[in-house]
C-alpha cells in the first residue's frame, strides 16, 4: 500500500499515516510468563503469611552492610525508605523535588480504603478483595490484590500512630466515608486532602530515619539510568539537578517508587514533573512493562480552558454524590445560561441511561458518557480548538453540567458548604464562576495508570535486584482502579510488602557498591551524558513544550477515553514520526552542568514517545473493551463495554527488542480461584 | 492582556542577580500566575533566550513547590483576593498594560540557586530535628486503642495543613521561619500520640531553626498573613507555651 502523505495541524510537517496492517507487523510474541512467588495451591488467605514465612531472612547485624537505592518519595517511596531504614539496611533515597515532602501523592483528595469494619457494615478483606478485583475488570492479579486487602487494616494503625489527623467522630473515634460507588463505609479520609496528610506521615517517619542516619537523601536529583551488572540491578545513575553533575549510586538492589506516566499525555491531572524516565530506562534494560495501555480517566475535573493550559485540576469524586450531571437536550441551548434552560430540555443523560446507579456510575462509564454528549455536540462551555482525525481543526464544547441546584434546595446553601465548601472555593478560584449560583462545568481527564511495570509477587521485576513499588508497577488494579485504592497500595507495598520480600532476595544477594570504574557503571554513565550532550547539540527550532503537547493530541485523540483499531495504527505512525522530527528539530537552550528545566522535560518527553507508541500497540492487540481500555469494536449493542474473558485474561507483559525493534509479548494469564468471573453492570 | 514583567535574573552560584525587563502578550485572565510565566518561557526559547527557572510540581496548591514575591509579597499575596499559592494565583486578579515584578523569597535561610528557585532544605532539617513521632512500622496498636477528641484533633489538622512553602519565610522581615515550626508542634501536641515527645521536640525544633539562621518572632504577624493554608499566628503562642513548659520539665531534657 503506498503511503498517503498528510500534515500534521501544528507544523505542516509531511506525515505518513497509512501504516502495515497486520498485528505482526508491530510485535511479535514471547514465552509466557508466570509469577512463581505466591503458592496459589493455597487458600488465599494463607498465600501472604505462606510467603512471609518462606521468604529468606537477613540477620540485623547484615543488614547495615547492605545498600539499598530507592527512587521516589510518594507514598511508596517514602514508606519503604524509612521502613528499610528502621529495619537497618543503609538506604539511598532520591526525587526530583527540592524536598521529598512534595511528591505528587500529595494531591490525592478523596481517601484511602481499608477492611476495617468499623461501621459494622458486613465489609471485610475478602469484600475489599472483592471489589477490588471486578473494578479492575478481573485484570489483576488476584494473589496481590488479597493481599493488599489484607495489610489495608494495618495501614490505618500505622498512619494514625504517626500522627496522621484523619478525621474523627465526637466520641474521638475515626470517622469513615464511602465512596465511589461502594456499598460499604471503609474509606478513611483528612478532609480533601488525605494524600497530603498520609504523604507527610510518611515524609516524617523518613526525616527520621535521615536524622537517625540510616537514610541518606538527594532531593533534587534525577534518575536517569539503571546499572545491570551480570543480569541483576546494581545502582542507577542520576543528574545532580542543580549542578547537572551525573553520578552513579550502587548498592545491593534497587527500588523504583517513582510514579505513574499520566503525564504522557501533556494534560492530565498529575503534577508537572511526573515522568516515566525510570521505569522506561528500567524497561530498556530488560524489565518488562505490563499492561501499558490502562489509563485511567476521571470523570470530574475542570474543563481545558485554552491553549497554554499546563495541567488540568481534579474535583473530587464525591462531588457525584449530590450533584445531578447534565447536558442540554437541545444544540442551540449550549451556549445559553443554564440557569435559563427548562428542566424538560434538560437531559440528565447518567440518569437515563443507568437508572440504577445514576451519577455513581465508574469512572470509565461516566468518562465516556461526558464526551459522547460532547462528541454529539451537546457539550457546554467555551468552545475550544481541537484536531480532528484528518487534520483539520475543529471547535468542540469540552464540558457537562454538575449542577447541585436539587442539593441546595434538599439541604440548604449551608448544608451543601459544609460537605463541599473547600471543593466550591477551589472551582472558583480556578474558574472565576460560583458554583452555588450556576451550575459547575466538568470534563474527564487523564488521572492515573494502571498500567506499569511488571512485578512478581514479590514485586521483583524480571530483572533480579530491581523492585517496582506504588503507581509505578502494574499489580493490583487491572484495567480499572476505584477510588481510594491508590493510596493503599502504595502505603502497602513501600510498608508491609517490600520490607518482608526484598530481604529474601538481598539474603542470597549481597555483592555490595561497585566501583565507579566498573565496566558496567561506566557504560551507564556515559550513554547518560552522551544523551544529554545530544539534546543540547540539536539547537532546532520548536520547544520541548510544543512536542509534548503534540504526542498528548495524538495520544487523547486515538488513544484516550476510545480507541480503535484504524485510529491506534494512525498514531503509531504519528508518533514516529513526530519522534523523528523532536530528534531533528528541538531547541534546548543552557548548559548541561547547570539548573536546566528544559533540559529536564526533554530527557523525559523522549522516553514518552517509546512509551507512548507502546502503549498503542497494547491498546491495539487488546482485542476487546475493559475498564478504561475501550476499544469501539468491542462493545454491546448499547454501547457497553464488551470483555473477551475467554481470549484475554491475561497481563500484557513487555519486552524491550532494541531501539527501532518490535517488542515482544509476554502473557501472563490469569487465574481466578478465590473469585469467579463476572461481567460488571451497572444498569 | 499585555503585561511587563520585572523578573529577578541569577546564575547559579553568583552573589548576585538583577531585574531584567520583558513584555509578554496575550495572557488571558484564565491562565494562572505560572502558565503564564510558561508563555513568556516558550517565547524566550523561540527567541534564544534562556528561560527563566522557577519551582513548581503541583500546580494546585498542595506540595508547596511553587513561590515567588509578586509585587512585594510572597504568592502575589497583595494582588489576590483570597489566600493563594502562586501557581492558584490567576492572571485575572491583573490589568491590561500591568507592569508586575517577580522575586524569589529572600531570606538568607534560603539561599538563590537560580533565577526564582530557591534552596530551602532548611525546613526538612527542622523536622529531622523532631517533627515526628517515633513508631517503627508494624508497631502500631490498633488505629481505636486511642480515642481523639474532635476539638483537638481539628486544631492538630488544622495545622497539618501546612504545605511547608516557605512563604511565611519570605514575608518576615526577622525571616524567622517561626509559623512552620508551630504548625508542626501544634499539629503534634494536640494528638494523643505526640504526647511522650512533645517537650523535647519543641526544644530540639526551635534549637534547629535558629541554628539555620532563621530569625526570631516579633509578632509582626505577616507570615501569617501570606500564609496560603492560613496557619494562625495562635499556632506560634502554643509554640511558646510547650517551649516554657519544656524548661521546667523533666522530659524537655535531652538525656
Ligand atoms: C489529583 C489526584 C487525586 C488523587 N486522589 C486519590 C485518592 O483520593 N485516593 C487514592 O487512593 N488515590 C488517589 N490518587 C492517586 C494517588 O495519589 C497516586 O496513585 C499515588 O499517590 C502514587 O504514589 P507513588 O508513591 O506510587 O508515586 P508518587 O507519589 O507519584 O511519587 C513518585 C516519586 O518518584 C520521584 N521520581 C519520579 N521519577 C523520578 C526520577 N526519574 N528520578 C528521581 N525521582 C523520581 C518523585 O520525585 C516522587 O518522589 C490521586 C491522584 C491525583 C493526581
Ligand atoms: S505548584 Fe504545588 S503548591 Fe504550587
Amino acid at each position: 500500500m503506498p503511503d498517503e502523505i498528510k500534515t500534521t495541524a501544528a507544523t505542516g510537517a509531511p506525515v505518513a499515516t497509512s501504516v502495515p496492517a497486520s498485528d505482526a507487523d508491530y510485535y511479535t510474541i514471547g514465552e509466557e510468563i508466570n509469577d512463581a512467588k505466591a503458592n496459589t495451591d493455597l487458600p488465599i488467605a494463607e498465600v501472604w503469611p505462606d510467603r512471609q514465612f518462606h521468604a529468606k531472612l537477613v540477620n540485623p547485624a547484615n543488614r547495615r552492610k547492605m545498600t539499598i537505592v530507592i527512587v521516589g518519595t510518594g507514598l511508596a517511596g517514602a514508606a519503604a525508605a524509612a521502613s528499610l531504614g528502621e529495619a537497618g539496611y543503609n538506604v539511598l533515597n532520591f526525587c526530583y523535588q527540592d524536598s521529598p515532602r512534595r511528591a505528587h501523592s500529595i494531591a490525592a483528595q478523596g481517601g484511602i480504603n481499608a477492611a476495617k469494619n468499623y461501621k459494622n457494615d458486613n465489609d471485610s478483606t475478602f469484600r475489599l478483595f472483592y471489589d477490588t478485583v471486578k473494578g479492575g475488570d478481573y485484570r489483576a492479579r488476584e494473589t496481590n490484590v488479597y493481599r493488599l486487602a489484607a495489610v489495608s487494616a494495618n495501614i490505618i494503625d500505622q498512619c494514625v500512630a504517626q500522627g496522621v489527623p484523619f478525621a474523627r467522630e465526637y466520641g474521638g473515634l475515626l470517622d469513615t466515608r464511602s465512596f465511589g460507588g461502594v456499598q460499604v463505609q471503609r474509606t478513611f479520609y483528612a478532609r480533601g486532602q488525605t494524600g497530603q496528610q498520609l504523604l507527610i506521615g510518611a515524609y516524617q517517619a523518613l526525616e527520621r530515619q535521615i536524622a537517625a542516619g540510616t537514610v541518606k537523601m538527594y532531593p533534587r536529583h534525577e534518575m536517569l539510568e539503571v546499572i545491570v551488572k551480570d543480569g541483576k540491578a546494581r545502582g542507577i545513575v542520576a543528574r545532580d539537578m542543580v549542578t547537572g553533575e551525573v553520578t552513579p549510586h550502587t548498592g545491593d538492589a534497587v527500588v523504583l517508587a517513582t510514579g505513574g506516566y499520566g503525564n504522557v499525555f501533556f494534560l492530565s491531572t498529575n503534577a508537572m514533573g511526573c515522568n516515566v524516565t525510570a521505569t522506561w530506562r528500567a524497561h530498556r534494560k530488560g524489565a518488562y512493562f505490563g499492561n501499558p495501555c490502562f489509563t485511567q480517566i476521571h470523570p470530574t475535573c475542570i474543563p481545558v480552558h485554552g491553549e497554554n493550559q499546563s495541567k488540568l485540576t481534579l474535583m473530587s469524586e464525591s462531588l457525584r454524590n449530590d450533584g445531578r450531571i447534565w447536558v442540554p437536550k437541545k444544540v442551540e441551548d449550549c451556549d445559553k445560561d443554564p440557569r435559563q434552560i427548562p428542566e424538560e430540555d434538560r437531559d440528565y443523560y447518567l440518569e437515563r441511561i443507568y437508572p440504577s446507579f445514576g451519577n455513581l456510575v465508574p469512572r470509565d462509564i461516566a468518562s465516556r458518557q461526558a464526551k459522547n454528549m460532547c462528541d454529539e455536540g451537546r457539550g457546554v462551555g467555551p468552545m475550544v480548538k481541537e484536531t480532528d482525525e484528518d487534520g483539520n481543526t475543529r471547535q468542540v464544547r469540552r464540558g457537562v453540567y454538575l449542577d447541585f441546584s436539587d442539593a441546595i434546595s434538599r439541604l440548604g446553601k449551608g448544608g451543601v458548604e459544609a460537605k463541599y465548601g473547600n471543593l466550591f472555593d477551589m472551582y472558583k478560584q480556578i474558574t472565576s464562576d460560583d458554583p452555588y449560583e450556576v451550575p459547575m462545568r466538568i470534563y474527564p481527564a487523564v488521572h492515573y495508570t494502571m498500567g506499569g511495570v511488571w512485578v512478581d509477587y514479590d514485586l521483583q521485576t524480571t530483572i533480579p535486584g530491581l523492585f517496582v513499588a506504588g503507581e509505578a508497577n502494574f499489580s493490583d488494579h487491572g484495567a480499572n482502579r476505584l477510588g481510594a485504592s491508590a493510596l493503599m497500595q502504595g502505603l502497602a507495598d513501600g510498608y508491609f510488602v517490600l520490607p518482608n520480600t526484598i530481604n529474601d532476595y538481598l539474603a542470597d544477594n549481597h555483592p555490595g557498591q561497585l566501583p565507579d570504574d566498573d565496566p558496567a557503571v561506566a557504560e551507564a554513565v556515559s550513554t547518560t551524558n552522551e544523551r544529554i550532550q545530544k539534546l543540547l547539540s540539536i539547537k532546532g527550532s520548536r520547544t520541548v513544550d510544543s512536542f509534548h503537547k503534540e504526542l498528548g493530541n495524538i495520544m487523547w485523540e486515538y488513544c484516550g477515553m476510545a480507541r480503535s483499531e484504524e485510529g491506534l495504527k494512525k498514531a503509531i505512525g504519528l508518533i514516529r514520526e513526530l519522534r523523528e522530527e523532536f530528534w531533528r528539530d528541538v531547541n534546548v537552550l543552557g548548559e548541561a552542568e547547570d539548573l536546566n528545566q528544559t533540559l529536564e522535560r526533554a530527557g523525559r518527553v523522549v522516553d514518552f514517545f517509546e512509551l507512548g507508541e507502546l502503549m498503542c500497540i497494547d491498546a491495539l492487540h487488546r482485542r476487546e473493551s475493559c475498564g478504561g481500555h475501550f476499544r469501539v469494536e468491542h462493545q454491546t449493542e448499547e454501547g457497553e463495554a464488551l470483555r473477551h474473558d475467554d481470549e484475554f485474561t491475561y497481563v500484557a507483559a513487555w519486552e524491550w527488542a532494541g531501539e527501532g525493534a518490535k517488542p515482544v509479548l509476554h502473557k501472563e494469564p490469569l487465574v481466578y480461584k478465590a473469585i469467579e468471573l463476572k461481567q460488571r453492570s451497572y444498569k | 492582556m499585555k503585561l511587563t514583567l520585572k523578573i529577578w535574573r541569577q546564575a547559579r552560584g553568583a552573589q548576585q542577580g538583577k531585574l531584567v525587563d520583558y513584555e509578554v502578550d496575550g495572557v488571558s485572565e484564565d491562565m494562572s500566575f505560572l502558565e503564564m510565566l510558561d508563555l513568556l518561557n516558550e517565547e524566550l526559547t523561540v527567541k534564544g533566550e534562556e528561560p527563566v527557572a522557577f519551582d513548581s510540581d503541583c500546580r494546585e496548591g498542595i506540595c508547596g513547590m511553587c513561590g515567588v514575591v509578586i509585587n512585594g509579597t510572597p504568592h502575589g499575596r497583595g494582588n489576590s483576593p483570597v489566600p493563594t499559592t502562586t501557581c492558584q494565583l490567576h492572571m485575572r486578579s491583573f490589568s491590561d498594560g500591568d507592569t508586575i515584578t517577580i522575586e524569589p523569597w529572600k531570606a538568607e535561610p534560603f539561599p538563590v540557586v537560580k533565577d526564582l528557585v530557591v534552596d530551602r532544605t532548611a525546613f526538612d532539617r527542622i523536622i529531622q530535628a523532631g517533627g515526628f513521632i517515633s513508631v517503627n512500622t508494624g508497631s502500631a496498636p490498633d488505629a481505636h486503642s486511642v480515642p481523639a477528641p474532635k476539638l483537638k484533633a481539628d486544631i492538630a489538622f488544622d495545622n497539618a495543613t501546612c504545605i511547608g512553602c516557605g512563604a511565611c519565610v519570605a514575608a518576615c522581615p526577622n525571616a524567622s521561619a517561626m509559623l512552620f515550626t508551630s504548625a508542626k508542634v501544634t499539629h503534634l501536641a494536640n494528638l494523643p500520640q505526640g504526647q511522650p515527645e512533645r517537650y523535647l521536640r519543641v526544644k530540639n525544633m526551635v534549637g534547629q531553626h535558629d541554628a539555620e539562621g532563621f530569625g526570631n518572632c516579633s509578632n509582626i504577624g505577616e507570615c501569617a498573613a501570606v500564609c496560603p493554608k492560613g496557619i494562625p499566628l495562635e499556632s506560634i503562642s502554643q509554640l511558646n507555651r510547650d517551649l516554657i513548659s519544656s524548661l521546667f520539665r523533666k522530659d524537655g531534657f535531652k538525656g
